[in-house]
């Protein structure tokens, strides 16, 4: 089973990114939860969203404590909180940052992979808005493999129509070429 | 006839069961958590893919209001609502359970004010446990789906009529984007016919309903009512079975995981259930003989099937997640430890609370219930319940 937790603020769309990371792996036969951390909505206060893909039958009602993949959708938030907190070693942290894993920010753990992309650029190039979580999720695929890039597709169009959805894909194709690994 | 595997949120997919259950009347006003399946139930009604009425009423007491009057008529209604919703909405709630009306609700378990919570916990249907409604609880959002067929099926059985709530985990259970199978509508209508009530409210054939009663007769209608509850336990049998051979999913009373060469038994109602059976087979790996018991059907309350599940077991830990406050426990223990009473084989039962408000309850935390519970039950330290997780 495989673990996630996003880091975003409320209206980011980190919620979103999880339930489409989530029916894109139940459309290939795998099981698949992503859920809120409930609550009321805050525009712009930080937000945590979590999702956990599995080939069977997922049997945990509770939250995402040791995460294997991290996701840090907004590049503010590694000042002010430890985005690798509980991660498992090995995991990987994919975050949104013009800067490279190097200088990625306050992260205790070493013994996880980082991964970065200019998320915001190619946001706002590709999209004309800085919502970054449909491109988050092609840096996803390719640091993690997880799911590939025709799982997305279709939950991408789904749900956002035809025109808004293949500008979606291609900011998501652009961040899986450009993301940056760091082993 | 062919099924369709989902990706779609727990509400979203219980909306849709009851679009295709082919209501006639919806009455419901939001409250969150359960805003999202009234929400989705109001767009197919408005595009058209429902012929039904959406009543958008003002208040859940206008709203279980509503679903009396539909009822009344012989129309099949649905409506949904959670914690404060559910406490406005008492007084007609008993009154839909006394008039023997089939309703069936979608109730998105919350806690109650105050302090003011939008939280899961089972208080809001603790409230309402004697109001003479069958109730069920469903652990998964495939559940969630299946429940408001047969929650029709066993409403509308001329043997029963009697409104049907199913209980969900608010947030945990209505807010999960997760797998669901959807059923094909031939399924489904095969499954619960169209609707035709016996004695209805009608203009050319005038009948009273709801009448005032003298002390010469209030005894016996509630007596009418037990029995009307308690007749009801054959026929939900026959649903789910009947369910069950339709789709190959298997619902019974009291669902067990791992209980028959166990020691010891954790117990649990609603989605409890899954995180619960996860970690005992953990345990199990580690040598502990533990077993996982489900409560489904919580009224009539499935003395029987309790029994034969864990007689003969050496200890119960019981899960609440209500409490009874200045009572002996949490209200589901109460009722174990009633049905078990003085039974030969009786286990030794230890009670917790936990998750009240949304507060997480973990594997870990479901771990340390089970060992430190087996422990207390183990030295007979079994009055009154723990409440787990309390902080200073």
């Amino acid at each position: 089973m495989q673990e996630i937790r996003f880091h975003g603020r409320g209206g980011q769309g980190a919620v979103t990114s999880a339930e489409l990371i989530a029916i894109a792996a139940i459309n290939t036969g795998n099981s698949a939860q992503a859920f809120p951390s409930f609550g009321p909505e805050r525009r712009g206060a930080p937000v945590v969203a979590f999702c956990r893909v599995d080939d069977k039958k997922i049997n945990i009602r509770a939250k995402v404590y040791n995460p294997d993949v991290v996701i840090v959708l907004d590049p503010g938030l590694v000042e002010l909180l430890d985005p690798s907190e509980g991660m498992k070693d090995g995991g990987v942290l994919i975050i949104n940052t013009k800067k490279g894993p190097d200088s990625a920010g306050k992260i205790r753990n070493s013994s996880i992979r980082i991964a970065t992309v200019d998320a915001n650029k190619i946001a706002s190039e590709e999209l004309g808005r800085v919502i970054v979580n449909t491109t988050m999720i092609g840096a996803f695929i390719k640091a993690t493999g997880i799911i590939s890039i025709d799982d997305i597709r279709e939950p991408l169009m789904e749900r956002f129509g035809a025109k808004l959805g293949a500008k979606n894909l291609k900011a998501l194709e652009r961040a899986y070429n450009e993301v940056v690994i760091k082993e | 006839m062919s099924t369709v595997r989902r990706g779609v949120e727990v509400s979203i997919a219980m909306a849709d069961a009851v679009a295709q259950a082919d209501v006639d009347v919806i009455a419901a006003y939001p409250i969150t958590p359960q805003t999202h399946i009234v929400e989705h139930l109001a767009d197919i009604v408005a595009e058209g893919e429902l012929d039904a009425e959406f009543v958008p009423v003002e208040s859940e007491h206008s709203a279980m209001s509503v679903c009396c009057g539909s009822s009344a008529v012989g129309a099949r209604t649905f409506t949904s609502t959670s914690s404060q919703g559910l406490a406005l909405m008492s007084e007609i709630f008993f009154i839909a359970a006394a008039m023997r009306f089939p309703i069936v609700m979608a109730l998105a378990n919350r806690s109650l004010s105050s302090p003011l919570s939008i939280w899961n916990d089972h208080t809001d249907v603790m409230m309402v446990r004697d109001a003479g409604w069958i109730h069920i609880f469903v652990e998964n959002g495939q559940e969630a789906y299946d429940s408001i067929f047969y929650a029709f099926r066993i409403a509308e059985d001329p043997q029963v009529m009697l409104p049907v709530a199913i209980n969900l985990d608010g947030f945990i259970l209505t807010h999960m984007v997760e797998p669901v199978v959807y059923e094909d509508n031939d399924l489904i209508k095969k499954y619960i016919p169209e609707f035709k009530m016996k004695n209805t409210l009608h203009p050319d054939h005038p009948v009273s309903m709801g009448c005032f009663a003298m002390p010469e007769i209030y005894t016996e209608t509630q007596m009418s009512r037990e029995a009307g509850v308690v007749n009801s336990y054959p026929v939900i049998l026959k649903a789910w079975e009947e369910w069950g051979g339709l789709t190959g999913r298997h619902y019974k009373p009291v669902e067990t995981h791992r209980v028959e060469d166990a020691e010891y038994c954790i117990v649990t109602m609603g989605s409890f259930g899954e995180t619960a059976m996860e970690v005992a087979d953990q345990l199990r790996e580690e040598g502990e003989k533990i077993g996982v018991v489900k409560i489904r059907l919580w009224r009539p309350f499935p003395f029987e099937e309790l029994r034969k599940a864990v007689l003969g077991k050496k200890y119960l830990i019981v899960i609440d997640r209500a409490i009874s406050f200045g009572g002996p426990g949490g209200p589901l223990a109460l009722e174990i430890r009633s049905a078990l009473y003085n039974k030969k084989g009786a286990p030794s039962i230890v009670n917790y609370v936990a998750g009240l408000a949304g507060r997480d309850v973990s594997r870990k935390d479901f771990r340390d219930i089970i060992l430190e519970g087996k422990k207390k039950a183990a030295s007979d330290d079994t009055d009154g319940f723990i409440l787990y997780g309390l902080r200073g």
